[in-house]
């Protein structure tokens, strides 16, 4: 079953986004803050009549970073929709009230409009107003990037996670557990983790280039052959999540699907133990780690 | 011609910062080679038109002012119809298909390049067609 | 027999009025004709009608791969069938449909007539093209009649799924060998082009009087020259790797998967524009036409075309920002560049169409619903551009969504857009404008019904290119919308079939400039006869036909003339028709001129 992303939690968007900033500042690394407050400020109020940004059709993001995605996102759709709907009733304006009219005096001809054919103030207006927007938009798509593919030195728990075709591999790095399963099982593999604390994932293939992807964490990244991705999830949610490969890998990759089950810290220890336990017990039952073929893995990460 | 080379040049000038950004930035060698790659495109004919165009009279197509009696005259010589194209076309497709089914479709293939290529060469001198 | 084209003399703008040349092009006739043509015009119009084909047959497959969406836990078509239909549904359009038109069939047959040639500067290299072209068709299609079937792996083939371990079997091998020669065939249309362009002119013809349509086709050959080589030879190493035991793309043998990705999408993105520069050159021709005003901000549409090609080749990693092994910061402030040019572009179309006087013609039609697609999905593509929204929505339907309406807006919109344009051109004969009204109603309406639930099936995390997937995610209902909007885009097309046979069986002749049309090629005959012109109008501006029949206007593109006009409408006085024409050129109203034959 899956749970839809819970909302409640994240009301105060503004005092966030402005406590993200205030972080940064405290650590030095930024300057000209006032500015940086101010175009938060000038942004927040622009999309923010109530406290809280509207999805526009996408999650809310069951992570800290997935969240921070949504922000960007419906920013960025707010932005989008104030310049399509001027584009668009600039179009629609010129085509109702520029259509041909017969020319003066009864003749079937149409009438000449004036032949004019620049206006330079006006084309550097609309130079220059475009690369402000998109200057903006940058600037906070670096914040949102930055945060986004932020790794912290001491996750909670490590999960190296193996695509194959077609399946997934979880294995809980230091803990002795592994969860496997495949298109051809049709048990589609679980990776518990726990709610409020860092996950790192540790993100490689066996074979082709696949896709971790799980929608409510507004979150992919590919599983490649040769390459080690880093990163890390903060589930703020319990649920389950619906996981699937998004990047084409054969035959059955309509088949690679996983779930996330997010639960709380103790909740997960209990489960780690109980399943630690099991595999211990059953050996034979705990699937073969897989390991992936190449010799000259690169390590990677933002 | 100046145009014309200088907007080539541009190119060349484009590409050599934005590989130079992406270099330094990246370190990334695929990308690197394909942006100088480029650069060179731009650079070599457009440095050629470039000496061409401050040693050569302007032509009719690059005057404001140039009248349509001023280009009068032979324009250049274009061929008449001619089957080598097709020729030369569809022996260069079997050729290429012998890769993968095998060397029996190269054989034809061949012959029909090289006959293409004879057969073009003989028009052209005759100027002769079909 | 080799024709030295001669260039008459007395071409001063006078209509042609003596005795029409008979046609120096004693060549063969019927399919010796055709086979042997080097006609530029034969040549684009084979290349044109190949292409249409293709883009129905690669429509088919789109309907195929809808119908099997259609319903959840679908079972109509079996997983390999569903994975070689969008591989070569992708392949078909974007390799063979939507380039070609372009720049082998709309672009062969314009060019040389926009600019004052008699013919491209290579006829023959020309024609070498078109065989390369449809060679290179047939074997990509008749991949689907190989023992394993068509190639399956997408049509961006990425490595390591397109090696020969994951993928064997001749299909892939037939799709590599089509991608070289249809390859090969675009660079050498692309160097013909540029020389057409730099060395064909008409007397008078600068640079910065060429239409933008030209323009546009320039700066799309040389992007061709950038980006098919790095295509050509990633396929060549493609093949290296399955065939002779190389290990480019291969981790076990110390070779690197991702430079398959580098490669490809250096050649994919400028692709891109590829596939749009041409067609936005098509709807700025279109526009000043039916708005009967001139292009507006020419030099801002020239300097925004070389800015998009010029970005479009460093943006190339956007689509592997989710491999977590690229620049991101570098790509994505490139990719959101490139907004900008595009924006000018929108304004300067607008502009174009501001206070002119717009008749809806069925090209106008189309190139106003360009407009509507390429804007939603130009702005998506925007969001696209910011990395973080892209790893929520990569390889999602928002993506699939954003594509198609980037391309359906360009390829199809304004591809259609051109074909109504100069299909009176080509043929002589008109086609209906009720059936043309129409085809473009009925395709609107599918275009918006297909993509837009496209977009709400991605955010809600419908990944592309599964074949299956189960009830009770709530993508049932979207799914079917975009089915029944993608059969209403398929019933379109009957609108146009039926055109085209009513103006073949019921010809009404089109004359030479239908739509009062400014640019050069509205001054031949319709069909223009071999080798084009005869005479030349004078060429002073970049519209030198409407000069012509509208010698008042002349002077209207001097800038005293436009601070002169915009003094007099302050005056109260509308329009620019009190101006004398002043430089002695004949006109004749509103019809062209009749020419004709090239001489011996």
């Amino acid at each position: 079953m899956i749970l839809p992303p819970g909302d409640r939690r994240f009301r105060g968007t503004l005092a966030r986004v402005g406590r993200a900033v205030a972080s940064r500042e405290a650590s030095g690394r930024m300057k000209g803050h006032k500015t940086r407050n101010a175009v938060v400020l000038a942004l927040g109020a622009v999309g923010l009549s109530a406290c809280q940004l509207p999805n526009f059709g996408g999650y809310r993001g069951s992570t800290a970073q997935g969240y921070d995605t949504h922000e960007l996102y419906a920013g960025a759709v707010i932005a989008a929709i104030v310049v399509g709907v001027l584009v668009f009733a600039l179009i629609t304006w010129s085509v109702f009230r520029y259509r041909a009219r017969p020319a003066k005096g009864g003749d079937a001809s149409i009438r000449m409009p004036r032949q004019f054919h620049d206006n330079p103030v006006l084309e550097i207006v609309y130079t220059v107003v475009p690369v402000i927007i998109v200057g903006v938009l940058f600037f906070f798509t670096v914040l949102t990037e930055n945060n986004v593919d932020a790794v912290s030195t001491h996750p909670y728990a490590s999960i190296k996670v193996t695509a194959f075709q077609w399946g997934w591999q979880f294995n809980y790095q230091g803990e002795g557990v592994q969860i496997i399963g495949n298109d051809v099982t049709q048990q589609y593999p679980q990776m518990v983790v726990p709610t409020g604390k860092t996950v790192r994932i540790t993100l490689v293939s066996n074979d082709v280039v696949h896709g971790f992807y799980v929608p409510a964490f507004n979150f992919s990244r590919y599983a490649q052959p040769g390459i080690v991705n880093l990163f890390d999830l903060t589930v703020t949610h319990s649920g389950v999540y619906r996981g699937q490969c998004t990047q084409f890998c054969g035959l059955y990759h309509s088949e690679m699907v996983f779930t996330v089950k997010a639960v709380p810290a103790a909740q997960y220890q209990s489960w780690l133990r109980a399943e630690q336990a099991n595999q211990a017990d059953h050996p034979s039952q705990a699937p073969p780690p897989l390991q992936p073929s190449s010799k000259y893995h690169i390590q990677y990460g933002y | 011609m100046r145009v014309e080379a200088l907007l080539l040049l541009g190119l060349a000038v484009f590409f050599t910062i934005t590989g130079t950004v992406y270099w330094f930035t990246s370190y990334e060698q695929a990308g690197t080679l394909m942006l100088i790659g480029s650069a060179l495109l731009g650079l070599l004919p457009g440095a050629y038109y470039f000496w061409w165009s401050r040693r050569m009279e302007e032509r009719t197509e690059d005057r404001d002012d140039a009248e349509v009696a001023e280009g009068a005259g032979t324009v250049a010589a274009f061929p008449g119809s001619s089957i080598w194209p097709f020729v030369l076309g569809v022996g260069l497709a079997l050729t290429a298909v012998a890769l993968v089914l095998g060397i029996w479709t190269a054989v034809p293939g061949i012959a029909l390049v090289i006959s293409a290529l004879v057969g073009v060469t003989v028009e052209s001198r005759r100027g002769g067609t079909v | 027999m080799t024709i030295t084209q001669e260039r008459a003399p007395g071409a001063a703008g006078a209509p042609f009025a003596g005795e029409v040349l008979p046609d120096h092009d004693e060549g063969p006739s019927g399919l010796l004709k055709w086979i042997s043509s080097t006609d530029h015009k034969v040549i684009g119009k084979n290349y044109l009608y190949t292409s249409i084909i293709l883009f129905f047959i690669s429509g088919i497959m789109a309907m195929l791969i809808r119908a099997q969406l259609s319903q959840p836990n679908s079972s109509l078509i079996s997983f390999q069938q569903f994975n070689e239909l969008f591989t070569m549904h992708g392949s078909l359009m974007l390799y063979l449909y939507a380039g070609p038109f372009a720049f082998g069939g709309l672009a062969n047959y314009v060019i040389p007539l926009q600019v004052g040639a008699p013919d491209m500067a290579f006829p023959r290299l020309n024609a070498l093209s078109y065989w390369l072209y449809l060679s290179g068709s047939i074997i990509m299609v008749s991949g689907f009649l190989t023992a394993g079937g068509a190639a399956s792996f997408g049509w961006v083939g990425y490595a390591p799924l397109s090696s020969v371990t994951n993928s064997p079997g001749t299909g892939p091998d037939l799709w590599i060998i089509a991608i070289a020669l249809t390859g090969f065939s675009a660079i050498f249309t692309a160097v013909n082009l540029i020389t057409t362009i730099f060395y064909l002119r008409a007397p008078g013809m600068t640079m910065f009087r060429l239409p933008i349509f030209t323009w546009n086709m320039l700066v799309t050959a040389i992007l061709i020259l950038i980006a098919f080589p790095v295509l050509t030879a990633a396929m060549v190493m493609l093949f290296a790797d399955r065939h002779f035991g190389t290990h480019i793309y291969s981790v076990a043998g110390g070779g690197v998967p991702l430079l398959w990705q580098h490669l490809f999408w250096f050649f994919g993105h400028p692709e891109v524009y590829i596939l749009a520069l041409p067609y936005f050159g098509i709807v700025t021709d279109i526009l000043p036409t039916f708005s009967r005003k001139p292009v507006f901000g020419y030099k801002g549409m020239v300097f925004a075309t070389m800015a998009i090609a010029g970005l479009s080749t460093g943006v190339w990693a956007h689509h592997m920002f989710t491999t977590g092994a690229v620049l991101l910061p570098f790509f994505s402030l490139l990719s959101f560049l490139i907004a900008v040019p595009t924006g000018i572009k929108f304004f300067n179309w607008i502009g174009t169409m501001w206070r002119g006087q717009l008749t809806f013609k069925v090209p106008m039609l189309f190139a106003i619903g360009f407009l509507f697609a390429f804007l939603m999905g130009g702005l998506s593509g925007v969001l696209l551009a910011s990395p973080p929204i892209d790893f929520a929505t990569h390889d999602t339907y928002f993506v699939v969504a954003h594509f198609h309406q980037v391309l359906f807006g360009t390829a199809v919109f304004a591809a259609f857009a051109g074909f109504y344009y100069w299909y009176p051109k080509m043929t002589g004969r008109m086609l209906r404008e009720g059936l043309g009204k129409a085809h473009f109603w009925v395709m609107f309406i599918g275009f918006w019904l297909t993509y837009v639930p496209q977009y709400v099936l991605g955010l809600r995390g419908m990944p592309r290119r599964i074949a299956v997937y189960p009830s009770g995610l709530g993508w049932t209902f979207m799914n079917q919308l975009s089915t029944i909007g993608a059969s209403i885009i398929a019933l379109s097309f009957l609108f146009m079939l039926y055109n085209l046979w009513v103006s073949w069986a019921h010809p009404i002749p089109a004359g030479d400039n239908p739509w009062d049309a400014g640019t050069l090629e509205w001054w031949a005959s319709s069909p223009p006869l071999h080798h084009n012109f005869v005479n030349l109008p004078r060429i002073r501006s970049e519209r030198p036909v409407w000069d012509a029949n509208h010698p008042e206007h002349d002077k209207a593109h001097r800038p005293s003339a436009i601070a002169r006009m915009a003094a007099m409408s302050a005056n109260g006085q509308t329009g620019g028709n009190g101006h004398a024409g002043g430089n002695g050129q004949a006109g004749d109203g509103t019809t062209g001129s009749p020419g004709s034959a090239g001489a011996h």
